[in-house]
């Protein structure tokens, strides 16, 4: 076994490794032998634990609880994403360095994909789980007070983020407080960078999952036959700068939005579809149609959804995966209450 | 508790209005009582998803099927006789 000294949090895979079984194919898992007493004895080190495993969250906590142990893992990550997202999810949200984690998993591609995409993480096979107590770098030079109580710092740091999470999402109390102003203007040159920085980086929010370069925006910028727009937002906590483009074409007849991309750091704050609606009432304006390419990313389905909510219709299917979106404008929602929207 | 009754307190509890006194019926376009932003509509999608143990296929997410609370137990009802 390779590893790094200083290990301060161990991931640990599920399925055959911290039980024997498959417990999304109906197996009755049982915990390996020892598995109780290592945790114990790491938590009692001070050294952090959590879970990153491909399963149905409910069941596999459900199971943990029953075998008493789930206290033990922080901001497990239990989902059917790539594991190497898990790893970096739970590094982000203790903060600690890559390097100072270990991940145990009984599955080589699994070790691998994280460690493909993770270099400096530490990796060790489910096969040796039970040398790693004795293993230096799991082994602290001082157990103190401190290290006892570590999770459970942790664990309230969780659960204020969980509060601050669940109140951001929903209340518009919250909402209203926050003084957000959204502005939209059309793009002049100083915006292309952050807009071609937009189309490289938001994948998760981008409508079509096209990339333009820097020449090809300016390119729309100055063409008749283009309008290219970027919002900004900001609130009582300053600007989060550029947040979102959208370039549409313009002929006779219709607008024809080729990319709408928001920035995943505001959504929650409530503006994913302002945008649009601004688009959807300016094209009304303007007396023509509007149309709209779409293409699944696999990261994109909030905008889909945003779109179809915002009452596009699929009119038809083009090649390589896109649909042609069309709305008829007959509704078009009003701004919510919670932003002053600035047009410029 | 109904069908109905869960789809209000979903609602209720994650639909921005754009009056805090608001009272609706069963039938009363919720798009027009409340500010859609994506993550209402992504949460009442997964929301619906997980709850009622059901995939909303590109084609069923038409407005009509979501904006009244009516509509939106029509349709699970819809997809769950199937399964």
């Amino acid at each position: 076994m390779e590893i790094k000294n200083g290990i301060k949090c161990v991931v640990w895979d599920l399925d055959n490794t911290l039980w024997d079984g498959v417990l999304s194919e109906g197996d009755e898992v049982t915990l390996k032998p020892q598995i109780k007493e290592i945790l114990e004895e790491l938590d009692h080190r001070g050294i952090l634990l959590s879970v990153a495993s491909k399963n149905n969250l409910d069941d596999a906590m459900n199971k943990l609880k029953e075998f008493g142990i789930d206290h033990y893992f922080l901001y497990p990550q239990i989902h059917w994403e790539p594991k190497s997202k898990s790893l970096d999810a739970i590094r982000q949200s203790i903060n600690i360095g890559m390097d100072t984690l270990l991940f145990v998993d009984d599955r080589p591609f699994e070790l691998d994909e994280v460690k493909s995409v993770h270099a400096a993480i530490n990796c060790v096979h489910a096969d040796h789980y039970q040398e790693l107590l004795d293993h230096p770098s799991l082994i602290p030079p001082f157990i103190t007070e401190d290290s006892v109580k570590r999770r459970l710092m942790y664990l309230e740091d969780m659960k204020r983020k969980q509060e601050e999470e669940a109140f951001s999402g929903t209340s518009e109390e919250f909402l209203k407080s926050l003084g957000m102003k959204f502005i939209i203007s059309e793009a002049e040159e100083e915006d292309l960078k952050r807009a071609e920085e937009l189309t490289v980086r938001t994948n998760q929010l981008n409508s079509t999952g096209r990339i333009y370069s820097y020449d090809e925006l300016n390119h729309f910028r100055e063409s008749s036959a283009h309008k290219l727009f970027v919002c900004e937002l900001s609130d009582k906590y300053g600007s989060y700068g550029k947040i979102g483009i959208a370039l549409a074409e313009l002929t006779d007849t219709h607008w024809h939005i080729k990319l709408l991309i928001m920035s995943c750091r505001v959504i929650s704050h409530g503006v994913g579809t302002v945008l649009l609606t601004h688009i959807m009432q300016q094209a009304k304006q303007a007396n023509k149609r509007l149309l709209a390419d779409f293409k699944n990313t696999e990261r994109n389905k909030m905008m889909y959804v945003s779109y179809r909510f915002s009452n596009f219709k699929e009119i038809a299917k083009a090649e390589d995966g896109f649909v042609i979106l069309e709305n008829d404008l007959t509704t078009i929602q009003k701004f919510p209450p919670y932003i002053e929207l600035l047009v410029q | 508790m109904s069908m109905h009754e869960q789809i209000r307190n979903f609602i209720q509890d994650n639909l921005v209005v754009f009056d805090d006194e608001v009272e609706f019926s069963n039938e009363d376009n919720i798009f027009e009582l409340g500010f859609v932003n994506s993550l209402f509509a992504m949460k009442l999608v997964t929301y619906i998803e997980s709850e009622f143990n059901t995939t909303i296929e590109s084609d069923e997410m038409d407005i009509n099927n979501f904006n009244t609370i009516d509509n939106i137990v029509n349709f699970i009802s819809s997809k769950t006789v199937y399964q």
